[in-house]
C-alpha cells in the first residue's frame, strides 16, 4: 500500500484535492458501511447483550456456571464491596435489593450481597443461536424457497415480456406505438401504494391471493425494464434485421435469435434490478400473502417486528440473512450493475 | 448442448408457428402489437384497471370495498380534502393530516432531492478523479441501494433508538443523548438523511457515467489554459453533465414524492404527524384506519398522480429547452 | 360481468388454489403464547379427527387489523381469526348455531361474552369463542418503590396520588419516567372514565370530549411534560398501538398501565428480576375503573368447511380442553363454570398474586366501561384519542385543537360508516 502511494506520488504528485478526495471517500465508506457492519456485529449478540447500554462493540454475554445442586446454570457475578469483595460467585436469585449468591465450589452456603455491590462477569460469546433458532421458529427453508421462487420466476417473465415489448417499440413502426410507450412510461409515476386496494380486489377476483403468482404477475411488466431495453435496442443496427428478413427468418426468430442475444448486456442489468426488486419487495406481498407457508423473507422479517414485542435478537439475525443474497450478487456482479446504470442513465 | 439451453431453445421455439401465422395476417409494423400485447395486458390489469377503480372510488363514498356497493357522492371527497380556511396552515384544514402530508412531502422533496443531488455530484466528481481503489469506493457508495427498504429502516432504527449506537457515542463524547426519532425536527432530518443514504449511490453512478463520457481532451485543454477548477466545473463540466443531472432530478423527484416504505418502517409517520407524507396518508385512510375511507384515499391518490404528471411534463419541457 | 371477463382473461395464466377438504385456516396473533398453545391443542384434535386439518397462521396483530378487513371484503381470508376487535368484521362472521350439537352448553358457559360478537340485542347467533378475558390494570415495579422508600398507593388512591407517588420514585431512583401507559385508546379510556368522562351523549351517540375527558387529557399532557409519564411511548415513532412492556421489564418505569394479557410475559421475561405486583385501578370522580376486554376466535362466513370450523371451536370450548388452554396461556377464562371453579395455573408466587389482583380490579369496573368496550364505534373513538392526544403531546397542535379534532374525527367515522 505504501509503495503504491509513493508510486503515485512520484508519478503525478498529490495536491490537496487528492487528499480531500480520499478523506471524503474513506469517511463516506464509513457512513455507508458502518451501519451494516454494526448490524452484523449486533446480530450475534445475545438477547441480554443487546440490552446492554452503552452497547459493546463485540458480542459480550454474561458468563454462567453449572451448579447442579442449585438447579443448573447460574449467572456469574464479581463482588465489589464487603467481606466477599473480589470473589466470583454465582447468583441463585435476586430478592429486591439483595442478591443471594453461592460459591460454585461450595454451593451449600448462601451469601447475601447488596445488588449494587456486584457486577456481572462478561465474556465474549457469539450468539449463533439467534440464527439457528430462526430455523426452528419458522419453516425457514419454505420461506427462503418462496422468496427464491418468486424472484427467479418473476425475473424470467419480466425479461421475456419486457424484451418483447421493447423489441416492438424500438424496431417496428405502427400507429399507436409512441402513445403506448408514453403510457408505459407514465406508470412510473404511479406509487404502488395508491393502487393497493383496487389491485387487491383484482388479484382476489383472479384467485391470485396467497399464491406466489399473486406477487409475480402484478410485478412483471416493469416500465423501467421496457425503457431500458428499448433504449438499448435502438442502438442495434436495423441492417441485421433486414439481413435476417432476406433469409426468410420469421419475426419471432429475429426477436429471439438475433435481438435477444445482442441485448444481453441490457438484459443482465434488468435481471439484476428485477432480482433486487422482487427479493426486497414488501408492501404488496404483505397484502396478498397472508398464510405463513406463502410468506417471503421480508414478510417474515416484519412478523418479528410484531405489535407487542420487538424481538431484536431474531430481527437482526433475520435482517442479516435477508441481505446476504443481494450482497453476494452485488460482490460478484457489481461491475455490470455500474455499467448498466450508467448506460440507462446516459441514453 | 447442455440441458438448460436445450430446454430454453425448445420453449422459445413454441411461439414460432402462431407467430408466423400472426405475421401472415398482420401487415407492416402492426405485428408490433403482438409483441407489446403481453406486457400491455399485465399493465392493463394491474395498473390501468386499478386506476379506473380509483377514479370510481374517488367519486363514491362509504366504507364498502366492492365498487357496486358504493353510493355516488360526486366531488365530495375532493372537496373535503381541499377544504381549508388557510391552505398554508394544515391545522386549519378539514383533513389536517392530508395537508400535513402535503407540506411534509414538499419539504422532504426539496431537502432530499437537493441534498442528494449535491452529495451525488460531489461523490461522482471525487470518484472521477484518479483514485486509489476506485471500484471499491464506488461499490461502497452503491451498496445501500440494494437493500430492501425494510432492512434500511431497521438498520437505522437500531442505531437511532433511545439506547442505540448513536446515543451511546453521544454520551461517550460528553453530549446529552437525544431521542432522535421522537423529536419532530430530528425525526424529519433523519428520514431525509436515511433516504439519501439509501438512494444516493444510484444517482452517483448516473452522474459518474456522465462525467466519464466527457472527452478527456476537453479537460486537458482547460488544464492547459489553467482555468481555475471552479470555473472549469461551472462553465464546462456542468453544462456537459446537464442531461444526467436532469435524469437524476426527474427520477429523484418522482421517488421522493412517492416516499413511503423506509420512512414508514423507520418512524411510522411520527412523532405526531411530523413525518407523515402524502402516500402514507393514503395508506392510512384507505388501508390502516378502522373506518376505511377508500373514497378519500383514492381522491388523494389522484391528486398526487396529477401533481406528478404536471411535474414531469414541466421537467421534460425544461430539459428539452435546455 | 366484469368479474367474468377478468376470470376469462386470466384463466390461462392464473393458478387457482383449491382448498383441501376438511381444512381449517386460523389467522392468529399472540400476546404471549396463545397461538402455540392452540397449536398444541389442535394436534390432539387432529389425532381424534384425522379428516380435518387445522393450520394456524401466525401473524402480527397489525396484519390482522389492517389486511384482514380488505381480504374479507373481497371474499377472501381465513376461516377463523383471533382478534380483539369484533366491530369491523361483524359483516363477515359465521353463525355456528346450526353446526353446534349443544348450544345450551355455550349459552350457559360463555353467555356473557357471546354478545360481544353479536350485531345487536335481537341477534341470537354464536359467532366465536373468547380465548381470554382481559382487564387493564397498573403493573407496579415494587422494587423501585422500595428503593425510593415510597409506599405503593392502595386501593382507593386517586390518579393524582399515583402521579405524585411515581414522580417521587422517579426522582429518587433516577429512572426515565414515573409511569407509562400503552399507546392505546382503550388504555386511556380507563383513567378517563375514572375522571368522569362519559364517551357517549344522552342519546347513545359517541361524544368523547367532555369535562371528565378533559380533566384526564390535560393531566396526562402535564405529566408528560414533567416526566411523570413516559412521553416517548405516546409520541412514539409508528402510529397505532405501541406497548411499554420493554420499559417496564428493564426497570425504567415504576408503574405501567397495561393489563392481564401481559402475565405470560411478566412471568417469562421478568420472573424474579424485580418484584412486580398488580395495583388497584386508580380512582377519580367517575370511579376506579380500568377497561375490560378480551380476544376471541371468530368464525368467518367464507369458511369452506363451516361444520369443521364449528367442530374445532366446540372442541376448544369444552371445559377440560378450555381449562388446559387457559393454564397453558395463563389467561383468565371466559367460561363461567371455570371462573367459579378456579384454575390450577402453573405460576410463580408473584403470578398467582397477580391473577388475584386482576380479579379484584374486575370488581371495580363500571358499567360504562363495559358499554364502551362493546360499542361498534369504540375503535374509531380510541384511535382518534391516540392520534390527537399524541399529536398534542408532541407539540404540533394545542390541546383545544386536539379536542376539536377528536370530535370531528369521530363524527367523520360515524358518517362514513353510515353511508
Amino acid at each position: 500500500m505504501t509503495t503504491l502511494l509513493k508510486a503515485r506520488r512520484a508519478r503525478v504528485g498529490w495536491d490537496w484535492t487528492d487528499w480531500a478526495a480520499h478523506i471524503y471517500l474513506v469517511l463516506g465508506t464509513l457512513v455507508m458501511f458502518g451501519p451494516v457492519v454494526w448490524l452484523l456485529l449486533s446480530s450475534v449478540k445475545s438477547e441480554s447483550g443487546l440490552q446492554a447500554f452503552p452497547p459493546t462493540i463485540l458480542p459480550y454475554e454474561q458468563a454462567s456456571v453449572n451448579v447442579p445442586d442449585r438447579g443448573g446454570d447460574l449467572k456469574l457475578f464479581k463482588v465489589t464491596q464487603g467481606e466477599h469483595a473480589g470473589e466470583t460467585l454465582a447468583e441463585v436469585r435476586k430478592l429486591g435489593l439483595q442478591s443471594q449468591l453461592v460459591d460454585p465450589k461450595s454451593p451449600d452456603t448462601l451469601i447475601r450481597v447488596k445488588i449494587e455491590d456486584r457486577t456481572p462477569v462478561m465474556h465474549l460469546h457469539a450468539a449463533w443461536e439467534n440464527f439457528t433458532e430462526l430455523f426452528s421458529q419458522f419453516s425457514f427453508g419454505r420461506i427462503v424457497w418462496n422468496s427464491l421462487f418468486i424472484t427467479v420466476v418473476a425475473t424470467l417473465i419480466t425479461l421475456l415480456l419486457n424484451s418483447m415489448a421493447a423489441f416492438a417499440l424500438s424496431k417496428y413502426k405502427f400507429s399507436g406505438r409512441d402513445p403506448v410507450f408514453m403510457l408505459m412510461l407514465a406508470t412510473l409515476m404511479i406509487p404502488p401504494t395508491i393502487v393497493l386496494v383496487p389491485n387487491y380486489l383484482i388479484a382476489s377476483q383472479l384467485g391470485l391471493t396467497d399464491s406466489p403468482w399473486g406477487v409475480i404477475w402484478p410485478a412483471v411488466a416493469t416500465p423501467t425494464g421496457v425503457f431500458l431495453l428499448r433504449q438499448y435496442m435502438l442502438t442495434l443496427p436495423d441492417e441485421l434485421i433486414e439481413a435476417a428478413r432476406m433469409d426468410n427468418a420469421s419475426e419471432w426468430r429475429i426477436y429471439w435469435r438475433i435481438i435477444l442475444p445482442l441485448s444481453s448486456p441490457a438484459l443482465a442489468v434488468l435481471a439484476i434490478f428485477s432480482v433486487m426488486w422482487r427479493w426486497n419487495e414488501f408492501l404488496w406481498p404483505m397484502v396478498v400473502l397472508t398464510r405463513s407457508e406463502s410468506f417471503t423473507l421480508p414478510l417474515a422479517l416484519n412478523s418479528f417486528q410484531g405489535e407487542l414485542t420487538t424481538q431484536w435478537h431474531y430481527l437482526l439475525a433475520m435482517t442479516v440473512l435477508t441481505l446476504l443474497p443481494v450482497t453476494a450478487i452485488f460482490v460478484v456482479l457489481q461491475k455490470h450493475i455500474a455499467q448498466g446504470i450508467a448506460s440507462a442513465g446516459v441514453k | 448442448m447442455n440441458p438448460i439451453a436445450t430446454l430454453f431453445a425448445f420453449l422459445m421455439n413454441l411461439p414460432e408457428r402462431p407467430m408466423r401465422w400472426a405475421q401472415s395476417v398482420l401487415k407492416g409494423g402492426r405485428l408490433g402489437w403482438v409483441f407489446v400485447a403481453p406486457n400491455l395486458a399485465v399493465f392493463a390489469l394491474f395498473t390501468f384497471l386499478p386506476i379506473a377503480f380509483d377514479i370510481h372510488y374517488a367519486v363514491t363514498g362509504g366504507v364498502n370495498l366492492m365498487p357496486g356497493d358504493r353510493p355516488y357522492v360526486g366531488g365530495e371527497n375532493f372537496g373535503s380534502l381541499l377544504d381549508c380556511s388557510n391552505h398554508f396552515d394544515a391545522n386549519s384544514c378539514r383533513r389536517d393530516l392530508f395537508w400535513h402530508g402535503v407540506w411534509n412531502t414538499l419539504r422532504f422533496v426539496v431537502f432530499q432531492v437537493g441534498l442528494m443531488l449535491g452529495f451525488s455530484l460531489l461523490t461522482a466528481i471525487v470518484l472521477n478523479k484518479k483514485i486509489i481503489g476506485r471500484s471499491f469506493f464506488r461499490a461502497a457508495f452503491f451498496y445501500p441501494v440494494l437493500l430492501s427498504p425494510v432492512v434500511v429502516a431497521l438498520i437505522w432504527k437500531w442505531i437511532l433508538q433511545r439506547e442505540g449506537l448513536l446515543n451511546a457515542t453521544m454520551i461517550g463524547s460528553g453530549f446529552q443523548p437525544v431521542n432522535w426519532l421522537l423529536d419532530q425536527n430530528w425525526a424529519f432530518v433523519w428520514s431525509v438523511a436515511v433516504s439519501i443514504w439509501a438512494h444516493m449511490g444510484f444517482y452517483t453512478l448516473i452522474l459518474l457515467a456522465g462525467l466519464q463520457a466527457i472527452p478527456a481532451e476537453i479537460n486537458e485543454a482547460s488544464q492547459m489554459d489553467a482555468t481555475p477548477p471552479w470555473r472549469h466545473f461551472r462553465r464546462i463540466t456542468l453544462p456537459l453533465l446537464m442531461p444526467n443531472v436532469m435524469v437524476v432530478l426527474v427520477l429523484g423527484l418522482i421517488r421522493a414524492v412517492q416516499v413511503f416504505d423506509e420512512v414508514y418502517v423507520l418512524t411510522g409517520g411520527g412523532p405526531g404527524s411530523a413525518t407523515t407524507f402524502v402516500v402514507q396518508y393514503i395508506y392510512k385512510t384507505g388501508f390502516a384506519d378502522q373506518v376505511r375511507q377508500y373514497g378519500l384515499a383514492a381522491s388523494a391518490s389522484l391528486l398526487l398522480a396529477g401533481v406528478l404528471l404536471v411535474l414531469t411534463l414541466v421537467q421534460m419541457k425544461g430539459s428539452k429547452r435546455g | 360481468m366484469r368479474r367474468i371477463w377478468l376470470m376469462a382473461g386470466m384463466a390461462m395464466i392464473a393458478s387457482v388454489g383449491l382448498a383441501r377438504a376438511g381444512e381449517v385456516r386460523i389467522a392468529c396473533y399472540s400476546d404471549g403464547n396463545e397461538c402455540e398453545a392452540t397449536e398444541t391443542l389442535s394436534a390432539d384434535f387432529m389425532k381424534a379427527n384425522p379428516d380435518i386439518k387445522i393450520t394456524i397462521d401466525k401473524m402480527p396483530f397489525k396484519s390482522i387489523q389492517e389486511s384482514l378487513p380488505v381480504q374479507l371484503a373481497a371474499g377472501q381470508g381465513p376461516d377463523i381469526v383471533r382478534t380483539t376487535d369484533f366491530g369491523p368484521i361483524m359483516k363477515y362472521t359465521l353463525d355456528l348455531t346450526p353446526y353446534l350439537k349443544d348450544t345450551k352448553y355455550w349459552e350457559d358457559n360463555y353467555g356473557g361474552t357471546l354478545g360481544w360478537m353479536r350485531k345487536d340485542a335481537s341477534d341470537k347467533g354464536i359467532y366465536g369463542l373468547m380465548t381470554q378475558l382481559t382487564i387493564s390494570a397498573p403493573l407496579v415495579n415494587k422494587t423501585l418503590f422500595d428503593q425510593a422508600g415510597v409506599a405503593v398507593p392502595k386501593q382507593g388512591a386517586t390518579w393524582d396520588d399515583w402521579a405524585a407517588a411515581v414522580k417521587k420514585v422517579k426522582e429518587a431512583t433516577k429512572i426515565n419516567a414515573g409511569m407509562a401507559w400503552d399507546r392505546s385508546g382503550a388504555r386511556f379510556a380507563g383513567p378517563a372514565l375514572s375522571m368522569g368522562a362519559k364517551y357517549f351523549a344522552a342519546d347513545g351517540s359517541p361524544a368523547v370530549v367532555d369535562d371528565g375527558f378533559k380533566a384526564m387529557a390535560s393531566r396526562y399532557l402535564k405529566w408528560a411534560e414533567d416526566g411523570t409519564v413516559d412521553k416517548d411511548v405516546w409520541v412514539a415513532a409508528g402510529g397505532g398501538y405501541r406497548d411499554a412492556f420493554a420499559e417496564f421489564a428493564n426497570g425504567k418505569i415504576a408503574m405501567y398501565l397495561s393489563g392481564s394479557w401481559q402475565l405470560t410475559r411478566l412471568e417469562k421475561q421478568i420472573g424474579d428480576g424485580f418484584e412486580w405486583v398488580v395495583g388497584a385501578a386508580p380512582c377519580g370522580p367517575g370511579g376506579c375503573t380500568g377497561m375490560p376486554g378480551g380476544a376471541g376466535f371468530v368464525a368467518l362466513k367464507n369458511a369452506k368447511n363451516p361444520a369443521d370450523v364449528a367442530k374445532f371451536l366446540d372442541y376448544l370450548a369444552q371445559e377440560k380442553v378450555y381449562a388446559d388452554w387457559m393454564v397453558m396461556t395463563s389467561n383468565v377464562p371466559a367460561n363461567v363454570t371455570l371462573q367459579k371453579k378456579g384454575l390450577p395455573y402453573k405460576l410463580s408466587k408473584a403470578g398467582t398474586a397477580a391473577i388475584q389482583a386482576f380479579g379484584q380490579n374486575a370488581a371495580t369496573l363500571t358499567p360504562l366501561a363495559y358499554k364502551l368496550q362493546g360499542d361498534v364505534m369504540s375503535r374509531p373513538m380510541f384511535n382518534a384519542v391516540v392520534d390527537r392526544v399524541s399529536q398534542a403531546m408532541s407539540g404540533q397542535i394545542t390541546l383545544d385543537q386536539a379536542y376539536a379534532r377528536i370530535t370531528s374525527d369521530v363524527a367523520d367515522a360515524v358518517a362514513a360508516s353510515k353511508k
